[in-house]
């Protein structure tokens, strides 16, 4: 009887895995089998010398060296200016907390060209602190650690401020009334409560500033490349495709180190840990520290989150008011075949086709995931999803344009394309959306719905879907952040007549000139109130603050 | 103040002077005057919400006070921090450190208080031994019964020889025959090693059997303080008596040795205060006689209770009456009995 059971939820499982498992198999695994195949095989023989004599080049080593260095300085300085954020958002209470923790997510859903192009304005040539005090950091690293740390700020106050507000205050005070300093206390207790988390997120931040490619290809110059960027340049510019295959292969297996760990943290993360309910923690500060502290903190979403945005909209702004704006409407620049404003239609379209692919294969890999009793094989699996977040955007789009332009998939001029592509990146989002939500169902509701008659498809549907139709939408919502802001991979394969919002921002930066410069702002504005309305809507829906995004 | 000591010496370790919380401008503790002696176990009792656990966390230091202060051996504690007021507290769920085994749980307050790994070790051994847990110093503490972890916690607060113990619910979870095994356990550590206690519960039973005096909360104030038996023999007030369990609480006008109540007339002491009073009437001072005598009632419920059989009866025009029988006494549901009141279970409150 419960080999019966066992067996038939074996079978409902697999089923349920075919089709992201599907999908994955066609657009993930065969392009980048397709890269590694360009790359190392010569007239249909292997070569694997080649990889020994590309990273033998000194320029390549200089790119692998200054990605790796970027990535643990961008690391360790987001950990350092977002802790104290994670602590003032988990454990302090003070008015407008709600909002504002709404703003320091905006960035996480920002398009990396958005951000670039911002901190563009804020640090570049004839930026804001260009014209005040003569300074510019567009020529020197700090542009991009800092823009990094704009980005990934809330990834820590997220990810370690969530599981901070939902451990239990008293544990402390335990240790207080030991004998423990409140530094002490903090120090022997909280702090290895917190260590899974903080490597969880030292970990996510690595990997997001390692793959770095919108920031680095607009703040870094000629000057600063990471691999992502020299990947795009490797096969764009240099027309090298099996150098560019071969530091695709590189990323592809420091991203997979860093997500064995990352996965291995997560697992680690709240074993034997007591949790409490979120909103019993916060308390109103007390004593100049916290004060200080929390001021502290104010003052650095004020300068480094909320500042760079408001200079991008004061410089689309520009002198001639909305005439950026109105440029936009036409298509005699030169640099489009068609006017800039029609690339909002584009990605917005675009952007809903992502959504609804990354929504299916997305829903119905966690649904497969969810079983508790789920083994190695399904850990393999979670694993699986998540690499196309770490494994560079570039390489998808590099890969869909080397693979799928031939029979058995000739998908080359079809618009489905670009939504494809950005549905990979969207499905590990809905994934991780969807998954503790799922999980937290409890299981003794099912079984009760059960014994009441229902059919396990009926349980999904009057148990599951009830409870998790507000996570559905959240999923949704983050998937549509990020097809609308996907670059990487669109960069690839975008048509030059349809380009999408952050393609075209690029492409404007591109090219001299005040107008291009002041239409790049404007498009790039725009992006942002889309981003920022979709945000707002999905901080509404959004009741749990567990999930790891 | 327990009888054994002398009258007259600065005998007081805790002392509380009008103590008061505020939250959100709620006064939860309100001007709470409370003094306990060296040696003293003193139990405060109260339903949930009524203040006892901000009253230990104000004591902690954990919790500033609005109003009032905190002395400590006669010295304010104003301005000291928790971890220097050497007073321990067991948390209601008793917050055992989950990163670190049992050993690791009670050496904590040794180590923070500068103590030699060796001090540590015996320390540890030496608690361990005395809450009867010998071998568990290398166990997770996660695979505790609730029991063991209830023990731990325990060696762990007393670990660093604290001036003053303050539990809050120490019981709390643990199930019943447990209770009462352990609340025995408890006194008789307490009493050995003079511990000076302060503990808070909600369950009467427990501060009974634990306390050498209990203080009763009400909404922030102390509605009475006194012996268990000083407060079980003569509640303050009606809440009081309805929080100790006795339901047959009226409003009554007392003239002379007898009150008017909605029961008719009851007997009440010589010495009982005279007016308009609250009339409490123990389960065991209502008899149970000849229909055609007394008060007529009908049997409404009957519950066994171990010792005796607690019978609901429902008089005419009447609240209802808890009555005590013996075992073999007690009426059927639905039988019409009389009702007498016996003097001696009568008590006439403030």
């Amino acid at each position: 009887m419960e080999r019966v059971r066992s067996v038939r939820g074996s079978a409902a499982r697999l089923g349920l895995m075919a089709v992201p498992v599907a999908f994955f198999a066609a657009f993930f695994a065969y392009p980048v089998a397709a890269i590694v195949a360009r790359g190392l095989k010569v007239d249909g023989a292997w070569r694997l010398g080649r990889i020994g004599e590309v990273l033998g080049q000194s320029d390549v080593r200089q790119v692998l060296w200054f990605t790796t260095w970027q990535a643990v300085a961008s690391t360790a300085l987001t950990l350092l200016i977002a802790l104290p954020g994670a602590y003032a958002f988990a454990r302090l209470d003070f008015p407008g907390k709600q909002v504002l923790r709404a703003v320091v997510t905006v960035p996480f859903v920002l398009p990396t060209v958005v951000v670039g192009t911002a901190f563009l304005a804020l640090v570049g040539r004839g930026g804001l602190l260009d014209e005040l005090w003569g300074v510019r950091l567009d020529t020197t690293v700090w542009a991009i650690l800092l823009a990094h740390v704009f980005f990934n700020y809330a990834v820590v106050v997220r990810t370690v401020g969530g599981l901070w507000s939902q451990l239990d205050p008293r544990q402390e005070e335990a240790a207080r009334m030991l004998g423990a300093s409140r530094l002490k206390a903090w120090r022997q207790v909280t702090l290895p409560a917190l260590a899974p988390a903080v490597a969880a997120a030292a970990l996510m931040v690595f990997l997001f500033t390692f793959t770095s490619f919108g920031v680095v290809q607009i703040l870094g110059g000629p000057a600063f490349s990471t691999l992502e960027v020299e990947i795009y340049r490797q096969t764009s510019q240099v027309f090298d495709l099996s150098t560019a295959a071969v530091l695709t292969l590189v990323q592809f297996v420091a991203v997979a180190a860093v997500l064995v760990v990352h996965a291995w943290t997560v697992r680690r993360r709240e074993t034997g840990l007591r949790l409490v309910d979120a909103a019993t923690t916060a308390r109103r500060p007390r004593g100049a520290g916290q004060w200080a502290l929390l001021a502290g903190v104010l003052v650095t979403v004020a300068g480094l989150i909320l500042l760079p945005l408001a200079v991008l909209v004061e410089r689309s702004l520009g002198a001639s008011g909305l005439g950026y704006y109105r440029a936009l409407t036409r298509a005699d620049g030169g640099t489009f075949l068609v006017p800039p404003i029609e690339a909002i239609g584009n990605s917005l379209q675009y952007a809903v086709a992502a959504t609804a692919i990354a929504v299916v294969i997305g829903g119905l890999a966690a649904a497969a995931l969810t079983r508790r009793d789920a083994g190695r094989f399904v850990r393999g699996f979670d694993a699986l999803l998540m690499l196309p977040l770490g494994v560079s955007a570039v390489t998808v789009g590099f890969g869909f344009l080397i693979a799928l332009d031939e029979p058995p998939l000739d998908l080359r001029s079809s618009w489905i394309l670009v939504p494809l592509a950005q549905a990979l990146v969207g499905v590990p989002f809905v994934v991780r959306t969807m998954l503790p939500v799922l999980r937290a169902v409890d299981v003794r509701l099912r079984e009760a719905a059960s014994v009441l008659g229902a059919s396990p498809w009926r349980v999904w549907r009057e148990v599951d879907l009830p409870m998790v139709r507000r996570a559905l939408l959240v999923a949704a919502g983050f998937a549509f952040a990020v097809s609308l802001g996907e670059f990487g991979a669109t960069v690839f394969i975008a048509r030059p007549d349809s380009p999408t919002l952050p393609v075209a921002v690029a492409r404007l930066l591109g090219r001299p000139g005040e107008m291009n410069y002041g239409q790049a702002m404007a498009l790039s504005t725009i992006l942002m109130l889309v981003c920022a309305v979709a945000l707002v809507v999905l901080e509404r829906l959004r009741t749990d603050r567990t999930g790891e995004f | 103040m327990p009888p054994n000591l002398p009258l007259g010496l600065p005998t007081s370790l805790l002392g509380l002077e009008g103590a008061t919380v505020r939250f959100g401008g709620r006064p939860v503790l309100d001007a709470v005057d409370l003094e306990v002696a060296e040696h003293e176990v003193v139990c405060v009792l109260g339903p949930s919400g009524s203040g006892k656990s901000t009253l230990l966390r104000a004591v902690a230091g954990l919790q500033p006070l609005d109003a009032g202060r905190v002395t400590l051996d006669g010295r304010d504690q104003a301005g000291v921090p928790a971890h220097r007021r050497e007073v321990g507290l067991m948390f209601q769920d008793h917050q055992l450190f989950p990163q670190r085994d049992v050993a690791g749980n009670v050496a904590f307050g040794p180590r923070m208080r500068g103590a030699s790994r060796t001090e540590q070790r015996e320390r540890v051994e030496e608690l361990l031994e005395l809450v009867g847990l010998p071998d568990a110093a290398r166990r997770s503490v996660a695979a505790l019964s609730g029991g063991e972890q209830q023990r731990v916690a325990l060696a762990r607060a007393l670990a660093p020889r604290p001036r003053l113990l303050m539990l809050d619910e120490p019981l709390g979870q643990l199930d019943r025959s447990l209770r009462e095994r352990l609340v025995v356990e408890l006194r008789e550590l307490f009493g050995r090693l003079g511990t000076t206690v302060l503990a808070v519960t909600h369950d009467q039973g427990e501060a009974f059997a634990l306390a050498d005096r209990v203080v009763v909360m009400r909404d922030g104030r102390i509605a009475q303080s006194g012996t268990p038996l000083e407060v079980w023999q003569r509640p303050a007030d009606a809440f009081v008596a309805r929080f100790l369990g006795f339901d047959n609480v009226v409003d009554a006008t007392v003239a002379g040795q007898a009150a008017d109540t909605p029961w008719g007339k009851v007997p009440v002491p010589e010495d009982a205060p005279q007016g308009a009073r609250t009339l409490l009437v123990r389960p065991a001072g209502v008899r149970l006689v000849a229909a055609d005598a007394g008060l007529r009632c009908t049997v409404t419920a009957r519950t066994f209770r171990g010792t005796h059989v607690a019978v609901h009866l429902q008089p005419e025009d009447a609240p209802r009456l808890e009555a005590a029988c013996a075992l073999r006494a007690a009426p059927e549901v639905g039988d019409v009995v009389g009702v007498e009141f016996d003097v001696a279970e009568i008590v006439v409150l403030g």
